[in-house]
């Protein structure tokens, strides 16, 4: 189904995500920033991907001071409106669900993440280098702040 | 260049080889053989192989995978192969000299005979670049 | 068990000026499987623009790709301005809108040369670049380079377009149209080049939304999505344009969804400078900070939708950049695009995805240890020219004619 206009957006989400919604942020009526939990993460997913109809753009991993955050960017092309879905990770063992089973358009990016940022995406279908080189050295993740470069 | 290339007063067989490019250079230099700049009437042909090529010219700024292939191909060029960095990525890296994935100038791993900096360089200054070359090569003057 | 041979496509393609690697997994003459790998083109870009300001990191990305030069800065300073909620004056929506057309004219025109050049017709290829060149002195008039044109800033345009030199500018745009008009003939009629490229590479509605794909490879396949008309920003709400698409998601299909879309990117130009003489003012907001906070910044580059993505936390230097290229997402579709396909139409399936491999950084890397045979990127060439040749030969035809006398 798809969300007849940019003011339903909201409404739509908190009806179909429910509990899983944990906070929602407009910034305005086309960008709006969800937050929900690491592992509702498929079923979130799947209903905006499938149920609603929006297209994966791309998704960011970033090193925050508190958590490590994923955040998932929606277009949905036919209300001209982006949702990105933001998941916070334990800075210890950052790890969650690959949506790449549900959607073919992720599979590359978190191939990329798992790369660059070091985080775990479980049921992957095929996780290994994709910009790096394959002997780059493991445990050095060039997007994380306490990344020094090569030779520190 | 201590040697003496009588072999290239004919025609200059031209490998290209990209690493790591923004593509502009690149196509600044397909665009140097369109009609408005017509590189070949200079002699200067484009070829598919390194193994046949007398100039080897470089753009891109070459990150770590770029430069193994690099120094690769460098090996297959038959000797003795004239190296033209072009661009200011291919001579010292650009503004992705301090990448975490770049391990700056290419020079540094393949013996650079002549470079043509800009960003890209227009045509006009690769063709000049070319007959400045190539006279120092026949030992004239350009 | 068929017999599996694989064949390297790369890195060192003199079809395609970036290194790319793919590799083919063949039975007989048939494609059965792809390993498409990345590399050689990562610049650490994202980890780099953390140590820049925000107006050094538009000339930053605006080096990623040469060829769409100004739509990752377009992106990029649409991102800044979203996340700081900064104001950008109407006049410079106009300028923005002018020069990403002519950037989307310059790269189709470079492509469909290029796929001449693929398929074996050299001379459309030198015809096209020719015209291309007109376009390249008017980039270099009115922004001071042929290609690089620094021209966004977040807040604005960096130069203005004068009133004076507009004239100038319809008058080289509106000339396209002729040439256009004959590329388009000569390409969709000839039958030749329906033969090397109709029914080959098909991607099917449902392959594009699953691989979020984007751009002519998506509109090709049935998927009417488009940036400019869906988001609107810079000038594309003040104007009238189609989006094109079509839906056999061939190749053909894809030549021909970038030579309407040029038709409509002369409109749309002519359209800008037509309202820009009555649009006075500043083409610049001259933003002092970029508050705290996120932005989303998107374009429809010529192959597809660019989206940067920029973290504020209040001083001069984004927290976080994320930049995702249109390629990224569109050669990954080469997966589904190659399989059972003929060896001699890999080259031009893979190229018909336009694909900026600087974009989205690609090289492969893969070790073949099987004792197959290899085919090198000039063999492959071959084989495609050799397919033209055959066809020529069967169907009694000569390929795509340009009468240079259409062109006085």
């Amino acid at each position: 189904m798809r969300i007849p206009a940019q003011e339903q957006v909201l409404p739509v989400l908190r009806e179909k995500l429910g509990g899983r919604l944990l906070d929602a942020t407009v910034k305005s009526p086309v960008r709006i920033f969800l937050l929900v939990s690491a592992a509702d993460i498929m079923e979130v997913s799947r209903v905006i991907f499938r149920d609603l109809e929006a297209r994966l753009q791309t998704a960011t991993a970033t090193d925050a001071p508190d958590a490590f955050e994923i955040l998932y960017h929606w277009a949905f092309d036919y209300i001209g409106c982006v949702v990105s879905v933001r998941v916070k990770l334990d800075k210890q063992k950052p790890e969650i669900d690959s949506i790449a089973p549900l959607c073919r358009g992720a599979e590359w990016i978190e191939r990329e993440m798992w790369e660059l940022m070091g985080i775990a995406f479980r049921g992957h279908p095929d996780l290994r280098h994709l910009l790096l080189m394959d002997d780059w050295p493991a445990g050095k993740f060039p997007l994380r702040r306490d990344f020094k470069g090569l030779n520190a | 260049m201590s040697y003496v290339i009588n072999a290239l007063t004919k025609s200059l067989n031209v490998f290209h080889l990209a690493g790591s490019p923004c593509n502009n250079c690149d196509i600044e230099i397909l665009d140097a053989l369109t009609p408005k700049y017509d590189l070949e009437r200079f002699g200067i042909v484009l070829v598919g192989s390194v193994r046949h090529a007398d100039v080897l010219l470089l753009s891109g700024a070459f990150n770590r995978k770029a430069t193994i292939r690099a120094k690769t191909v460098y090996e297959q060029a038959p000797k003795p192969v004239v190296v033209i960095a072009i661009g200011n990525c291919a001579i010292t890296g650009n503004i992705f000299r301090d990448s975490y994935n770049l391990d700056p100038p290419i020079g540094k791993h393949i013996p650079v005979d002549a470079y043509i900096p800009g960003c890209p360089p227009k045509p006009e200054a690769m063709i000049s670049a070319v007959v400045k070359l190539i006279a120092k090569l026949k030992g004239t003057k350009a | 068990m068929p017999k599996k041979t694989i064949i390297p496509i790369g890195p060192c393609h003199p079809l395609q000026e970036e290194p790319e690697f793919f590799k083919l997994h063949v039975d007989g003459e048939k494609v059965i499987g792809i390993d498409i790998e990345l590399g050689y083109n990562h610049r650490g870009m994202e980890k780099i623009s953390e140590g820049k300001t925000f107006e050094q990191t538009v000339f930053l990305v605006e080096r990623i790709c040469g060829i769409c030069s100004t739509s990752h800065p377009i992106a990029c300073v649409q991102a800044v301005e979203n996340c700081g909620d900064i104001p950008v004056p109407p006049r410079a929506l106009y300028i923005r809108s002018i020069i990403g057309e002519m950037e989307r004219l310059h790269s189709h025109l470079l492509w469909l040369g290029l796929a001449g050049h693929f398929l074996g017709f050299n001379t459309l290829w030198m015809w096209v670049w020719r015209y291309r060149e007109d376009l390249l002195n008017m980039f270099e008039y009115i922004t001071g380079n042929r290609n690089h044109y620094s021209m966004m800033k977040p807040g604005g345009v960096r130069r203005d377009i004068k009133n004076e030199d507009v004239p100038a500018l319809v008058k080289t745009i509106a000339g396209l149209r002729k040439p256009l008009d004959l590329f388009r003939a000569v390409v969709m009629e000839d039958p030749l080049l329906q033969a090397r490229t109709k029914g080959v590479g098909c991607l099917t509605k449902q392959d594009v939304i699953d691989f979020c794909a984007v751009g002519p490879v998506a509109r090709s396949s049935g998927l009417d999505i488009d940036v400019r008309r869906d988001h609107p920003h810079a000038a594309y709400g003040m104007v009238d344009f189609k989006v094109i698409t079509t839906k056999n998601g061939d190749v053909f299909d894809k030549v021909v969804v970038r030579i309407l879309e040029m038709f409509e990117s002369i409109s749309i130009i002519e359209q800008c400078c037509k309202a820009l003489p009555s649009t006075p003012g500043p083409v610049d907001s001259n933003p002092k900070e970029v508050v705290p906070g996120e932005g989303i910044g998107h374009y429809e580059a010529p192959r597809g939708e660019v989206i940067h993505y920029i973290r504020s936390d209040g001083t001069n230097r984004p927290a976080r950049h994320k930049v995702r290229a249109p390629s990224y997402v569109n050669v990954a579709t080469n997966a589904k695009a190659v399989l059972g396909q003929y060896i001699a139409d890999a080259t031009i399936i893979l190229g018909a995805v336009d694909p900026c491999y600087c974009c989205t950084e690609r090289m492969a890397a893969i070790d073949a240890g099987t004792g197959a045979k290899l085919l090198d990127a000039k063999e492959l060439l071959r084989l495609s020219r050799q397919k033209t040749e055959d066809l020529k030969r069967q169907m009694g035809v000569e390929g795509p004619k340009l009468d240079m006398g259409a062109f006085a």
